[in-house]
């Protein structure tokens, strides 16, 4: 054994105390109106010390426990396969996406209304995601920011529906557009930046917008937020027990049915997966038109794009706007949903996640970024009964995910314009 | 058709180019000599609006072009490639001719949305023309390949075609024949000549390969620690006792 591996795990094993003795080990206790602090068990004590001893072995024995695990079978059996050609690729990803689309068209009338009402919300964050894809995977625009034309979509609907009564088949591209609007205004200053000055002035917009939010009281209603937003209607037909305005029928009636507070919770979550389709769809396309292709080009080779008459401020702008367009969108969804938005809704928190999906889905695959904002939605969910360790999970599996496989669950793989032999 | 008076390029106390004079007339090929570090590059980073020289002026046919940006300068047919090849390395070799074709393009958003006949008109030209150009360098069938996964040679005929493919009327080439075997470098010649000839292509030169220089030149501009040293024809250049001295040692 070397020496400077005893080292190296000793050293490791007292890293692992120092970390978990006060994490674990001491808990604060209420002691009338003080507070003290308490030493932990003994049995705690003991887990404590043995979960170090285990560290300390790992380390010392690593180069011989990692040879033997690079030895064990392959976990994923594909892993050597030649990638299949472009056509067959193609054609596959489009089937295995309309079957989603069509599980997800009938999947709300056979589940809890629970379930939808999350589903509704893996929706939006797939708008958001697929919306930052285009900044981050195609036009390599780091964007940490990007909750900020989120939460000005939501706030175009909250605001118009509040001072102006706009419903929200009026609102849902007033918040698009005005989102877009916003990213364009933005985009204008910061795009000459790269990289990770770039990513500052977009956390700092995105800081600033929330801030604006919590503190212009007299027209946001600042923390304590807005409420009151429609819901959105059917043809005129409202989802309510009693209809809310005038001119409007409610659904149940209209059908002859009995009410159900279902009905609204499907209605939404259709409209959601309406919009997340036409997402995909609208970004599918731009990413084979001029548009795409210069986006790519711009991120691959600056210097060289722009050479051939470019212009990067133009290209970048252009998919800034589109990304906060469908952030816009989402927002207005998102407002709808809960009827309810406050500035704590749009922290950077939000930001971090939707650029985690993006990440871990792998950056410009649509299909990877839709499975990876199904999975870091629901997980926290289903891992409700270790609520205090869910950041902790989420850390451990961002870390883990970025060791084994960082390009993401499903890598990007371009479509290329293929060159038709000509006779 | 591009004249250029006392450019001056200088980054804080380096005065990398000092009052450097060229023009080239239509259907010429001017080649700009001069050892490593004399601000060949420099000069061509100017021309090309990548950097904003700090003296002099720059005509191309007749419009003063010094400190426009460089897409501007690029629009105007003014196209260069570079020392060490930059292609579009994740995009296929028809892609990377696609891009370069981007304003003749229809790139309204809402057109390709709904592919209306003219977008589809001008995505299959353009398609066309980049068939075009890479059978006549030689790439037809390396077509839908990575860019990235060219072999050197086949990267930088491809790096001339996407310049071509912008329909530009002075091509600057940046070391064109750098890492090339004698037999490239001579089909890069004839390629420079056709140039010249069958598209009528003015072509700026900055190359090392004296050959390849004194072979198709008609004028050559020599320049040394910035400062213009000599210029003239092959011939004479190659007469010019200065220019011997500082560059082509003496034999």
């Amino acid at each position: 054994m070397a020496a400077h591996n005893v080292k190296h795990a000793l050293f490791c094993a007292v890293v692992t105390l120092v970390v978990a003795y006060p994490i674990l080990g001491l808990n604060l206790v209420a002691q009338g109106t003080r507070v003290g602090l308490e030493g932990a068990d003994a049995s705690t004590i003991i887990i404590i010390f043995l979960a170090s001893v285990a560290v300390f072995a790992f380390q010392l024995y690593r180069d011989t426990i990692m040879a033997s695990l690079s030895k064990a079978p392959r976990l994923n059996p594909l892993a050597g396969r030649e990638p299949m050609p472009q056509a067959r690729r193609v054609k596959l990803e489009s089937w295995v996406l309309t079957g989603i689309i069509v599980l997800a068209l009938f999947w709300p009338f056979f589940v809890s209304r629970g379930s939808v009402d999350l589903a509704t919300l893996v929706l939006i964050y797939v708008m958001l995601a697929l919306g930052l894809n285009v900044v981050v995977g195609l036009a390599g625009l780091l964007d940490l920011g990007y909750v900020a034309f989120y939460a000005v979509g939501a706030y175009t609907f909250a605001l118009l529906s509040q001072y102006m009564g706009i419903s929200f088949w009026m609102a849902l591209p007033l918040g698009a557009l005005f989102a877009a609007l916003f990213g364009l205004v933005l985009g204008f200053p910061v795009l000459r930046l790269r990289g990770d000055y770039l990513a500052i002035v977009t956390l700092g917009f995105g800081e600033i917008i929330r801030i604006l939010l919590n503190n212009w009281t007299a027209v946001t209603g600042g923390p304590n937020g807005i409420g009151g937003i429609p819901e959105p209607t059917l043809f005129g037909m409202e989802f309510g027990r009693r209809v809310k305005e005038e001119g409007n029928t409610s659904f149940h009636d209209t059908f002859g049915i009995a009410y159900s507070g279902e009905h609204k919770v499907i209605f939404l979550y259709l409209i959601a997966l309406v919009l997340a389709v036409i997402t995909a769809l609208v970004i599918r396309r731009l990413m084979r038109m001029p548009v795409g292709r210069a986006w790519e080009a711009l991120r691959e080779d600056e210097i060289a794009a722009r050479s051939l008459g470019l212009s990067r401020t133009a290209v970048k702008l252009s998919a800034f706007t589109i990304g906060a367009f469908f952030a816009g969108f989402a927002g207005t969804v998102f407002a709808s949903k809960q009827g309810f938005i406050s500035p704590e809704s749009f922290v950077f928190l939000e930001s971090a996640i939707i650029l985690a999906i993006v990440v871990l889905g792998g950056m410009g695959s649509q299909l990877g970024v839709i499975l990876a904002a199904i999975a870091v939605t629901i997980l926290p969910e289903l891992a409700r009964e270790f609520s205090d360790y869910r950041m902790l999970v989420f850390g451990a599996a961002m870390v883990l995910m970025m060791v084994w496989r960082p390009q993401g669950l499903m890598p990007m793989r371009r479509t290329h314009i293929e060159l038709k032999r000509q006779e | 058709m591009l004249d250029v008076q006392n450019l001056s390029m200088r980054f804080g106390g380096l005065l990398a180019v000092d009052q450097v004079s060229l023009d080239i007339q239509e259907h010429e090929i001017v080649s700009v000599i001069g050892p490593n570090g004399a601000g060949k590059t420099t000069v061509f980073n100017c021309l090309s609006g990548f950097y904003k020289p700090t003296g002099g002026k720059i005509l191309f046919e007749g419009r003063e072009v010094q400190g426009k940006p460089d897409y501007k300068i690029s629009r105007l047919g003014m196209v260069r490639t570079f020392q060490h090849v930059r292609l579009f390395n994740q995009m296929s070799v028809v892609e990377n001719l696609l891009v370069a074709q981007h304003r003749h393009l229809n790139t309204n958003l809402l057109a390709g949305l709904i592919k209306t006949p003219n977008y589809r008109e001008r995505e299959k030209k353009s398609l066309d023309r980049a068939a075009y150009w890479l059978d006549r360098v030689g790439l037809l069938e390396l077509a839908n390949r990575d860019a990235g996964n060219l072999a050197y040679g086949q990267q930088r005929r491809l790096e001339i075609a996407r310049c071509m493919v912008t329909e530009p009327k002075l091509l600057m080439l940046d070391e064109p024949a750098a890492g090339l075997n004698p037999a490239e470098t001579k089909e890069l010649n004839q390629l420079i000549v056709s140039l010249k000839e069958d598209y009528n292509v003015s072509v700026l030169l900055i190359e090392h390969d004296m050959s390849l220089v004194m072979d198709i030149s008609d004028r050559i501009t020599v320049i040394n620690q910035g400062r213009p040293l000599a210029s003239g024809t092959p011939s004479e250049v190659r007469q010019n006792d200065d220019v011997i001295k500082a560059y082509l040692g003496e034999a």
